[in-house]
């Protein structure tokens, strides 16, 4: 999830194929996983890095904003669970960028790309966590539309991407109930927590119903990613299942989704809502949503300010091995 | 490194399951010693959960994915231990305050952290050196601790110093592999040792509240810790290729200051302002 618009290479007819690239298609039409040192279609090496990569800087740069709060939390309980939540987002990113490494690719060089603005990381990250219900609001919306992606993808064809999705899913799950477990809270509380919740879900529901990417239609991406089972479901198909298992969440707390044109579809036995302003999300895939600058310009100083730090921490390997062999000279 | 957050340990229900039971209560308690005992379990209860700020400061801002993972697991500890210690506290002094409490509704003069921990994180080196100077003096301050004439001082005792060993574990490897570098990073690591040893001496000056538990058994002597680390300061420095200070000024100890009877730098009222905000803001919710 975290990935959005990932842009693949596009779709091969069966005729169009070598007879490498059909025997392939057909070890994955068969549910056979792919592992790094089998041969792949290089459009397909290409894709999942851009996925994987794209996923993994969405786990780093999602720090921030639950960050923003750990400092702040307000008893020490709640303190230690968003800080162990914060420190599995990190761990996420570090098998993403594993996972991704075993494609041929530096985790240095995803790095330099995110830091150049040439990769992206998801949308959502780039709105700002305002009131302490914010944090209830990301565990419950922004990681329950994540795992809505990410569950699928525990059964994507790459080896690797699907071990790491099948240990990244359980720790989600904990996390979305953390999230609401802070939601309940907040609206069994006090007026102004009440209020705190209402304005959180005002914020966070269309950005997080942008997190599936543009609809069906307008997604150019996604026939050879299905067809490679990078991708499983549509973005539109998602985006249903996330609103269906969302709105009576709402309706629990006593809280007002913030669609006027929500209703019951009893034909299609979902609901019908409205979309979100994707020329907004546009801007925030271009740069222009309200964090995008401070959020890179986090990751851009950690990173250079801790250039000094990993310098001196190769150095003192490279003149650990020199003593190391010197020694073992000299024992000759 | 523990994986796993502490929050859920089973060691945590055993130590809340045992309290009540074979361990003396408040009432228990010489009730002369109960005083200095509570002040001594704020201090290191304030120690922790200063120095677990700090510590959480760094969240996502790191120079390496795998130093955002460490510190964030290293603030966990430490403010789980917190709890512990503070939670202890509460119930020794009898007032019905919790840990929670003692965190969020007390002001600067109330806290009892010594200075070091609430010093500036500066640059990543700095953060490093506090952390082992710390370190170094808490896991000599635990070992001593298990041997508490009180249990539940001695529970608590045990339980952190398993983290606290890993914690200097990790702050005294990366000091010599830093100290013994490149040249900037020798330099980073002298020019933060040179501003944060005047801040050492504090952990290990025994007051009155210090002689008291000593003399009940329950806590050692602040300054016989002295010798443990000195010594461990003393290798790791030299390993690192570091310069030791020698004898220096030492703050928190002569005049005035000091955090352990509450008189602070100027930098703790800010950490409380950021970490109470909540409880003070909206004094009637609970979270």
């Amino acid at each position: 999830m975290y990935a959005q618009l990932v842009k693949s290479e596009g779709a091969k007819s069966r005729e169009e194929m070598t007879p490498e690239e059909i025997a392939f298609q057909e070890r994955i039409d068969r549910g056979e996983k792919i592992e790094p040192k089998e041969w792949m279609p290089e459009g397909y090496r290409k894709t999942l890095i851009r996925q994987i990569g794209q996923h993994a800087h969405s786990e780093i740069v999602g720090q921030l904003p639950e960050g923003n709060w750990i400092t702040r939390a307000p008893t020490l309980e709640r303190k230690q669970i968003l800080l162990a939540k914060v420190q599995d987002e990190a761990g996420h990113g570090l098998y993403l960028y594993s996972a991704a490494e075993t494609l041929g690719v530096s985790r240095d060089e995803l790095l330099a790309a995110l830091h150049s603005g040439k990769m992206k990381y998801s949308s959502i990250f780039n709105y700002p966590t305002l009131n302490w219900a914010d944090i209830g609001a990301v565990g419950w919306l922004v990681d329950g539309a994540a795992i809505m992606n990410q569950v699928p993808l525990q059964r994507t064809s790459f080896g690797p991407y699907s071990r790491a999705m099948i240990r990244i899913c359980k720790e989600e799950s904990f996390h979305q109930r953390q999230g609401y477990d802070i939601m309940m809270k907040m609206c069994a509380g006090t007026p102004e927590q009440k209020a705190m919740a209402q304005d959180a879900l005002n914020r966070f529901w269309y950005p997080a119903l942008m997190m599936f990417g543009p609809s069906d239609k307008d997604s150019v991406h996604s026939a050879q990613s299905m067809a490679w089972k990078i991708k499983i479901n549509t973005n539109d198909e998602l985006r249903q299942k996330f609103v269906d298992q969302t709105v009576p969440q709402a309706r629990y707390l006593g809280l007002t989704v913030p669609d006027e044109n929500l209703t019951w579809n009893e034909d299609k036995g979902g609901h019908d809502f409205s979309e979100p302003d994707w020329s907004e999300f546009f801007e925030v895939i271009a740069g222009n949503g309200p964090c995008n600058a401070e959020r890179l310009n986090a990751r851009v100083k950690a990173w250079d300010d801790g250039a000094w730090f990993r310098e001196g921490l190769m150095a003192h390997a490279g003149k650990a091995e020199a003593r190391r062999r010197a020694a073992q000279v000299a024992a000759e | 490194m523990p994986s796993l957050p502490d929050v859920m340990t089973p060691d945590v229900e055993r130590l809340a399951a045992q309290a009540p039971r074979g361990a003396p209560t408040a009432s228990h308690i010489d009730p002369h010693l109960a005083g200095p005992l509570v002040e001594f379990l704020m201090r290191t209860g304030d120690n922790a959960l200063i120095l677990g700020h700090r510590v959480s400061q760094w969240c996502g801002h790191s120079p390496a994915l795998e130093e955002d993972i460490a510190l964030a697991n290293q603030a966990l500890d430490l403010v789980g231990q917190c709890q512990l210690w503070l939670g202890l506290a509460g119930e020794v002094e009898g007032r019905g305050r919790s840990a929670d409490h003692l965190a969020y509704r007390r002001d600067a003069a109330a806290f009892r952290n010594v200075l070091l921990v609430e010093l500036p994180n500066g640059d990543f080196g700095q953060t490093l050196m506090r952390q082992f100077l710390f370190d170094a003096f808490h896991i000599e301050l635990l070992r001593a601790l298990t041997r508490s004439a009180d249990p539940r001082v001695a529970e608590i005792a045990a339980k952190a110093q398993k983290e606290v060993a890993y914690h200097l574990e990790r702050s005294a490897d990366l000091v010599i592999r830093l100290g013994d570098g490149t040249d900037e990073s020798r330099a980073r690591m002298q020019a933060a040792l040179t501003y944060l040893f005047p801040y050492t001496g504090e952990m290990m000056h025994d007051d009155a509240v210090d002689r008291a538990l000593a003399d009940a058994g329950i806590a050692p002597l602040p300054s016989s810790l002295r010798a443990d680390w000195d010594r461990t300061v003393r290798e790791v420095l030299a390993e690192a290729t570091l310069t030791h200070p020698g004898q220096t000024y030492q703050h928190g100890i002569a005049g005035q200051g000091g955090g352990k009877r509450g008189v602070h730098t100027e930098h703790l009222g800010f950490i409380l302002a950021e970490m109470q905000f909540l409880q003070r803001a909206y004094p009637d919710a609970t979270w």
